[in-house]
């Protein structure tokens, strides 16, 4: 069988899965639609969570950013995975006490002002649509070399699977097609990676290999000496030190991290469980389905990166290996030959310094795709990994889109313009959302508006970590927090933030004029802080919270409690 | 954070409030210490993991079991606390 044989029998199939499980699990009530019905297993929820979470972004791009950062890269695994730890303790137990199905319906109890709600709504609105942009682009990408079409036709199909099943099915369909998409995301990203590990450090487990010997010379040296040696030998530093200094490189991991405990589309998938216990049960389940790939990730990126080196540098037409021609032809490896020599020269800064010149470039978004055709893998291994990417696209835009169309249908429709609604046009008002939402966001995948939605990911998590994240925990753990303290917090902290990312990003702000050297990926953790400390001056100076807020915060801080 | 310690909610609170900071401390000594603030000292005084210097090996891999540790300690750690300051929410709902 060919290669896309194999592609198309692999994605049809895991497509009709997915239809199959969203069509037998749709939504009938508000409460299906919204939160599954609130009766999903700690376990089925930890893998749709995990699913939801990693984006095609993570999926594709993760591993050849570590490949290429080396140990700057772990602000990503670190920023991404400790955020979690910050959700469980801090947040979601208590959210899913309050019981309500959506952060601003939260937000908006809780500070008693439909001002606050209309606040979060905005903010979980613009984080979900910059995020979903993405996504579709990330769609449109795979589909359109898959099936040689053009990305616009690409990003329609995608769009119109997404709607098949999250439109229709909410959250109740969503959940079980997550659970899908997790299984053939983890096969698919681990089976490459325990083969390469085999193949160059003779190990089985890829995190052992990691941290054991290289295996493909004579004597065997450990493999991180190796790949140290590789990049000091191209001119590149060495891979185990990083060049980002220690203080940015603190911010824009904590940055990621409340970032990700602020996002909404992870927070309202442990509303879909029982109670408090089984959301910290579920919390540990996420936790653990996510470390199988990001465990895995910085495993791939250096195998990646060694391999990749040995096969292309130095060599001559007649040595490059053949899937190097498949890759130059869809221009995502290019090869100059700029002094004529006829051979390959892969070079870092400190060599192009020193006069020489660097003849490869490739997308940092190869490595995992490139991966199993480097180390001659069998076709269905490719096509699962194929399948897997589209999964992980799909999974994360059905999630966001599910917060889209209930920030519309619920927060907007229901409790601030409409309130007499029933629950059957509350339904149709987010099938309605959701496709408008996702118009929205394929027209943004097909006409990215350049570099725009690169930097709009810096936007997402800065805006959550200084908006959602300070204003849910003060919520909870303080009971002298009125209106007054949360909205003026989430004001300043969203003005702050958004004003140096676009001072920096649009408008040719340069890096000597970083505040105290923090890069606008880093300065959401600033902005939380500008949160806190607004939100802290504006309470003590307004009157304090009515008692029945107190009572609230009382039932939401005891688990067993009912009244 | 000043809070009532006469009741058993407030009691309940407290050492749910005693259960998060000692987590969180972990939390920010795994990552942000071992991983970044520590990491150039680590990787030259501390025994390498397998052939990774301690440091690096804590940012790439070390943090992220720590943190899968740290919640399953937290779900153990909090169901003490629901049996014993009896807010247990039993198996319904």
């Amino acid at each position: 069988m060919s290669q896309d044989t194999w592609n198309f029998l692999f994605i049809g199939l895991s497509f009709a899965l997915y239809i199959g499980i969203a069509f037998k699990s749709r939504a009938a009530s508000t409460k299906e639609y919204y939160i599954a019905g609130g009766g999903v297993s700690p376990f089925a929820n930890g893998m749709a969570t995990a699913a939801d979470w990693m984006s095609a972004a993570t999926f594709i791009s993760m591993a050849g950013v570590l490949a290429v950062d080396g140990y700057d890269g772990s602000r990503y695994l670190m920023g991404w995975t400790g955020g979690f730890v910050l959700l469980t303790v801090l947040m979601v137990p208590f959210l899913r006490k309050f019981g309500k199905a959506t952060v601003p319906d939260f937000i908006g109890d809780r500070y008693y002002s439909k001002a606050a709600r209309l606040v979060a709504v905005i903010c979980a609105i613009f984080i979900c649509l910059t995020y979903i942009m993405g996504q579709m682009r990330g769609v449109g990408v795979v589909f359109s070399q898959l099936f040689n079409i053009g990305i616009p036709l690409g990003v329609l199909i995608g769009s119109s699977i997404v709607f098949l099943y999250a439109g229709l099915g909410g959250m109740k369909g969503i959940t079980y097609t997550q659970v899908a998409q997790y299984c053939v995301m983890a096969f698919s990203y681990t089976i490459p990676a325990i083969f390469i590990a085999i193949a160059m450090t003779n190990n089985v487990i890829p995190q052992l290999g990691f941290i054991g010997e290289y295996t493909n010379s004579e004597p065997a040296v450990p493999f991180l000496v190796k790949l140290n040696q590789i990049n000091a030998d191209l001119g590149f530093s060495y891979y185990t030190s990083g060049s980002l200094s220690t203080i940015d490189m603190f911010c824009i991991t904590a940055a990621l991290m409340c970032g990700t405990a602020g996002l909404p589309h992870v927070i309202v998938r442990f509303f879909t469980v029982k109670n408090v216990k089984a959301v910290r049960t579920s919390a540990c389940w996420t936790l653990s389905f996510i470390a199988v790939i990001y465990l895995t990730a910085p495993t791939i990126g250096a195998f990646a990166r060694v391999n990749l080196i040995e096969s292309l540098d130095g060599k001559n037409k007649e040595e490059l290996p053949s899937w190097f021609a498949q890759f130059e032809e869809t221009k995502q490896m290019v090869w100059e030959d700029k002094n004529g020599d006829g051979m390959v020269q892969y070079r870092g800064p400190e060599k192009i310094k020193a006069g020489e010149e660097n003849e490869l470039t490739f997308g940092k978004d190869i490595m995992v795709m490139a991966n199993p055709h480097m180390a001659g893998l069998p076709q269905w291994v490719i096509a699962l990994l194929m399948a897997g990417c589209i999964a992980a696209a799909l999974s994360t835009a059905a999630g966001l889109l599910l917060v889209l169309s209930t920030s519309i249908s619920h927060d907007l429709m229901k409790k601030v313009i409409k309130p007499e609604l029933s629950d059957k046009e509350e339904i149709r008002w987010a099938r309605g959302a959701s496709l408008g939402a996702l118009l929205v966001a394929a027209y943004f995948g097909i006409n990215p508006p350049s570099a725009f939605v690169a930097k709009t990911v810096a936007f997402a998590f800065g805006l959550a970590a200084s908006s959602f994240f300070p204003t849910l925990v003060m919520g909870i753990f303080s009971r002298r927090m009125n209106k007054e303290g949360a909205i003026a917090g989430m004001v300043a902290g969203i003005t702050f933030t958004l004003g140096y990312i676009i001072y920096f990003q649009f408008m040719g702000g340069t890096k000597d004029q970083y505040l105290f050297g923090i890069s606008p990926e880093g300065i959401g953790f600033l902005g939380m802080f500008v949160n806190f400390i607004v939100a802290a001056v504006v309470a003590s100076l307004t009157p304090k919270p009515p008692e029945e807020i107190r009572e609230l915060i009382e039932r939401v801080r005891t688990p067993g409690t009912n009244s | 954070m000043m809070e009532e310690t006469n009741t058993a909610r407030g009691r309940y609170w407290q050492a749910n409030l005693r259960c998060v900071s000692v987590l969180l401390s972990i939390w920010f000594f795994v990552s942000y210490g071992c991983g970044i603030l520590l990491r150039d000292w680590l990787d030259a005084n501390f025994p390498k993991i397998g052939t990774a210097p301690f440091g690096f090996w804590m940012a790439q891999q070390g943090a992220i079991i720590s943190f899968v540790l740290i919640l399953i300690a937290y779900a153990f750690w909090m169901k003490k606390l629901d049996t014993q300051f009896e807010v247990d929410e039993g198996e319904g709902r």
